[in-house]
C-alpha cells in the first residue's frame, strides 16, 4: 500500500509537470522568430538536411561570415526526419522537408511561421513557386531545390528519334521493341501518376474510373518491364540493364555525369507532363537559434549561394537570380544540363504540365491497391 | 571414443557440404563487398578496374570522419558503463535474493525483446519530455547529443552484458568462493581474487558485444541523436538515398576490419592469459 501511494504521488507530479510543459509550449511558438531582424544572429547554426544535399564548405562559408560555428546532420527520408522534429527539442535550426511533409508539419504546428521581413531575399524566388498547395501564402517555408520525375533514355540503343511522351513506355507500338529493357518506379503514386498523365488525367485524381483505366494500362505494360524499382533506376540505365527508365531528375543527372559516355543519355519530362517535387527550408517550432536560422535562409537565397548550391548537387533551383550565375566553370554535360535547369520551357510540355503529388486522403489506399493489382 | 559419435559415410559428406554451404552463405556477400570496395565504378556490382579512390574519398570526407569519431567516442563510454552496470546486475541476480528480484529479472530482458523502433520512439519521447520538464522546472537547457545517444545505448546494452555474464556465473561452481570466505577473505577480496578472474571471459565477451552493438546501431541512434552527433552507421544509411556506391562498401570494410581486429585481440588476450 505504502508503495502504491508513493507511485501515485510520483505519477501526479509527472502528470502535472507534463501539463505545465504543454501549457507553456503553445504560447511562444509563433513569436519566436517574429522579433528577428535582417542578419541577426542568436546562436550557432544546426542544420538537418538530406544526405549529400549541401556542400559542407557552403555552410562553413556562412559560419565564417557571421563568426559562429555550425553542425550538419543528415537524414534519408522525410519520414525519418519528421518524428525527430515533432518530438521536440531536436536542437535543429533549419530543416529541409519536401512539399507534402511541409503541410504535415504546418498542420501539427511543428515548424514556425517565418518572419519574412528578416528574409528580404525571398524576392529572388521565381514566381512559379508562389501559391504552392502545401503553403499557399508562403508563410512557413521557402523553396530550397526542386526537381521532376520523368524518363531517362539510353540513346545509343534507342536512337535520337523517339517521341518525348509517356508513350515511350506505355504504347506497345513504340515500346514493344524494347521488351524487358524498361523500368518503372516501384511507387504507387509516381507510376500510376505517369499512366494517368499519359491518359490525359490529373495525377492527383480521385476518380475511380480514371484510376481503373490507369491500372489496366499499367497491367498491360508490366509484361514488357525489366523491373519495378525505385533505388536503382539510374544505375540500371547506365549499367545497360535497361534502356528506358523512369526516375528522378537529379539522380539521373548525377549518374549520367559520372559516365564517360554521358552524351549517350538523355533525361526528359514527357509532353503530357510529369511529377514536380519541391524541397523547402523551414525552422522547427523550438529551434534554439531562430534568428540565425532566418539569417541563414536569407543568405541561401542570395544569387551567389543559390548558384553554388545547384553547382554542387545538380538539382534545379527556385532562385531566379541564381540562374545566370550557375556553372561558371561548367563544361560538357553539366553545361548542357544547365540549359535544362535554366530553361524549364525545355520540358516537352512546358512548366505548366508539371504537377505535385498531393495527399488524396482516404483515396491513397485506392492507389496502393490499384498498384499492387497492376503489378500482378 | 570420438569415433563412436562421428558420423560416417553419406551423412558425413552431407554434413560437410552443409558446413561449407553455411560458410559460403555467410561469407560470400562479405567477400563481394570487399572486392567491390576497390572497384573504379560508381555502380556496385559492375567491376571498373582497381582503385583505392573510395577509401580516399572516405578519408577526405570530413562528414564521414566526424561520424567515425562520434561512433568511437560513444562506443568507448557505452562499453565501460554498460559492462559495469551489466556485471553488477548479473551478480545481484545470480548470487543474491532480494525483494522484487523476479520482476527485475523479467524486466531486464525487455530491451532484448522489444523491437528497436519501439525502443527508439520511447527514448525519443523520453528525452523530448524530460528535457522540457528540466527546462521548465529548473531552467536547465539540455540538448540531445553525446549523452542522449550514450544513455540509450547503455540502456539496451546492460541487458546484453548481463545475459552474457550470467551465463558465465551460472556455469561456475560456488565452492571456490565459499572456500575463500571460509578462509576469512572479505567479500571484496573474495570477489576480487576469486570471482572476478573466473567471470572475466564473460565480462570481456559482454564488453565486445556491447561495443559492437553500439557501433552498429542505426535505428535508436537516429532517433536520439542531436546536432553534430551523426554516427557512422547513421551516416551510411543517409548515403543510400543517393544510390549505393562503393563508398559505402569501403566504409563497411573499414568497420568490418576493425571489428574483426577487436575480436582477434580479445581471443589473443584470452590465449596469452591462459598460457601464462
Amino acid at each position: 500500500m505504502r508503495k502504491t501511494r508513493k507511485l501515485q504521488v510520483l505519477g501526479a507530479i509527472f502528470a502535472i509537470s507534463l501539463l505545465a510543459v504543454t501549457a507553456c509550449g503553445g504560447d511562444d511558438d509563433d513569436s519566436a522568430g517574429s522579433a528577428c531582424e535582417v542578419g541577426q544572429i542568436d546562436g550557432d547554426l544546426a542544420m538537418y538536411n538530406w544526405a549529400e544535399y549541401i556542400d559542407e564548405e557552403q555552410l562553413a562559408a556562412f559560419a565564417e561570415e557571421y563568426d559562429i560555428s555550425f553542425t550538419l546532420d543528415t537524414y534519408e527520408s522525410n519520414e525519418a526526419m519528421q518524428p525527430i522534429i515533432s518530438a521536440g527539442n531536436s536542437g535543429y535550426d533549419v530543416i529541409v522537408p519536401s512539399d507534402y511533409m511541409v503541410s504535415i508539419l504546418i498542420e501539427a504546428g511543428h515548424i514556425m511561421k517565418l518572419n519574412l521581413d528578416a528574409i528580404p531575399n525571398s524576392s529572388n524566388i521565381s514566381d512559379d513557386f508562389s501559391g504552392l498547395y502545401y503553403d499557399p501564402k508562403a508563410e512557413y517555408s521557402v523553396p530550397y531545390q526542386w526537381g521532376t520525375t520523368g524518363i531517362g533514355v539510353n540513346t545509343a540503343v534507342v536512337g535520337d528519334d523517339f517521341p518525348r511522351s509517356w508513350g515511350l513506355i506505355f504504347d506497345p507500338a513504340i515500346s514493344g521493341e524494347f521488351n524487358g529493357q524498361i523500368q518503372l518506379l516501384n511507387d504507387p503514386r509516381e507510376t500510376l501518376g505517369a499512366a494517368l498523365k499519359y491518359l490525359g488525367y490529373s495525377l492527383n485524381t480521385t476518380s475511380e474510373s480514371e484510376l481503373n483505366e490507369a491500372k489496366d494500362l499499367l497491367a498491360a505494360t508490366s509484361s514488357r518491364l525489366a523491373a519495378f524499382n525505385t533505388d536503382s533506376a539510374d544505375e540500371f540505365l547506365t549499367s545497360g540493364e535497361t534502356v528506358i527508365g523512369h526516375g528522378y531528375s537529379g539522380d539521373m543527372f548525377v549518374q549520367f555525369l559520372d559516365q564517360d559516355n554521358y552524351e549517350d543519355y538523355v533525361y526528359f519530362v514527357p509532353e503530357e507532363g510529369g511529377t514536380k517535387w519541391i524541397d523547402n527550408m523551414a525552422i522547427p517550432f523550438d529551434a534554439p537559434s531562430p534568428c540565425t536560422a532566418h539569417t541563414f535562409i536569407n543568405w541561401m537565397l542570395t544569387a551567389e549561394q543559390g548558384a553554388a548550391l545547384t553547382d554542387w548537387n545538380y538539382y534545379d533551383t527556385p532562385n531566379q537570380a541564381a540562374l545566370d550565375l550557375m556553372g561558371e566553370d561548367a563544361e560538357g554535360y553539366y553545361d548542357d544540363l544547365l540549359d535544362f535547369i535554366r530553361n524549364p520551357e525545355l520540358f516537352a510540355g512546358g512548366v505548366d504540365s508539371l504537377e505535385s503529388i498531393e495527399d488524396t486522403g482516404d483515396f491513397e489506399t485506392n492507389y496502393s491497391d490499384a498498384f499492387v493489382n497492376a503489378k500482378g | 571414443m570420438s569415433n563412436a559419435v562421428e558420423p560416417r559415410g553419406l551423412s558425413k559428406i552431407g554434413l560437410q557440404i552443409n558446413g561449407w554451404l553455411v560458410y559460403l552463405f555467410f561469407y560470400a556477400p562479405i567477400v563481394l563487398l570487399v572486392i567491390f570496395s576497390f572497384s573504379d565504378s560508381r555502380n556496385v556490382g559492375k567491376w571498373g578496374g582497381f582503385t583505392l579512390g573510395w577509401y580516399e574519398q572516405f578519408i577526405d570526407s570530413s562528414n564521414a570522419r566526424n561520424a567515425l569519431e562520434n561512433s568511437i567516442k560513444i562506443a568507448i563510454v557505452v562499453t565501460i558503463i554498460s559492462v559495469i552496470l551489466g556485471t553488477m546486475s548479473a551478480l545481484a541476480l545470480e548470487r543474491f535474493t532480494f525483494k522484487g528480484k523476479r520482476v527485475f529479472d523479467a524486466l531486464l530482458y525487455l530491451p532484448i525483446i522489444i523491437p528497436d523502433v519501439t525502443m527508439a520512439v520511447m527514448l525519443l519521447l523520453f528525452f523530448g519530455e524530460f528535457f522540457e520538464i528540466l527546462d521548465n522546472l529548473f531552467g536547465l537547457q539540455l540538448r540531445k547529443g553525446f549523452w542522449s545517444i550514450s544513455i540509450s545505448h547503455i540502456a539496451f546494452n546492460i541487458s546484453f552484458v548481463s545475459v552474457v555474464v550470467r551465463a558465465r556465473l551460472a556455469g561456475m561452481s560456488r565452492d571456490l568462493e565459499e572456500a575463500a570466505v571460509d578462509l576469512y577473505a572479505s567479500r571484496w577480496k573474495a570477489f576480487r581474487h576469486v570471482t572476478f578472474p573466473q567471470i572475466l571471459p564473460g565480462i570481456a565477451g559482454g564488453a565486445l558485444l556491447a561495443m559492437t552493438l553500439s557501433l552498429d546501431d542505426v535505428v535508436i541512434t537516429q532517433f536520439v541523436a542531436g546536432p553534430g552527433w551523426t554516427t557512422l552507421p547513421v551516416y551510411v544509411f543517409g548515403l543510400i538515398r543517393k544510390g549505393v556506391t562503393p563508398l559505402i562498401n569501403s566504409i563497411s570494410v573499414i568497420m568490418l576490419v576493425s571489428s574483426m581486429l577487436l575480436v582477434g585481440l580479445s581471443l589473443l588476450a584470452e590465449r596469452t592469459r591462459r598460457g601464462g
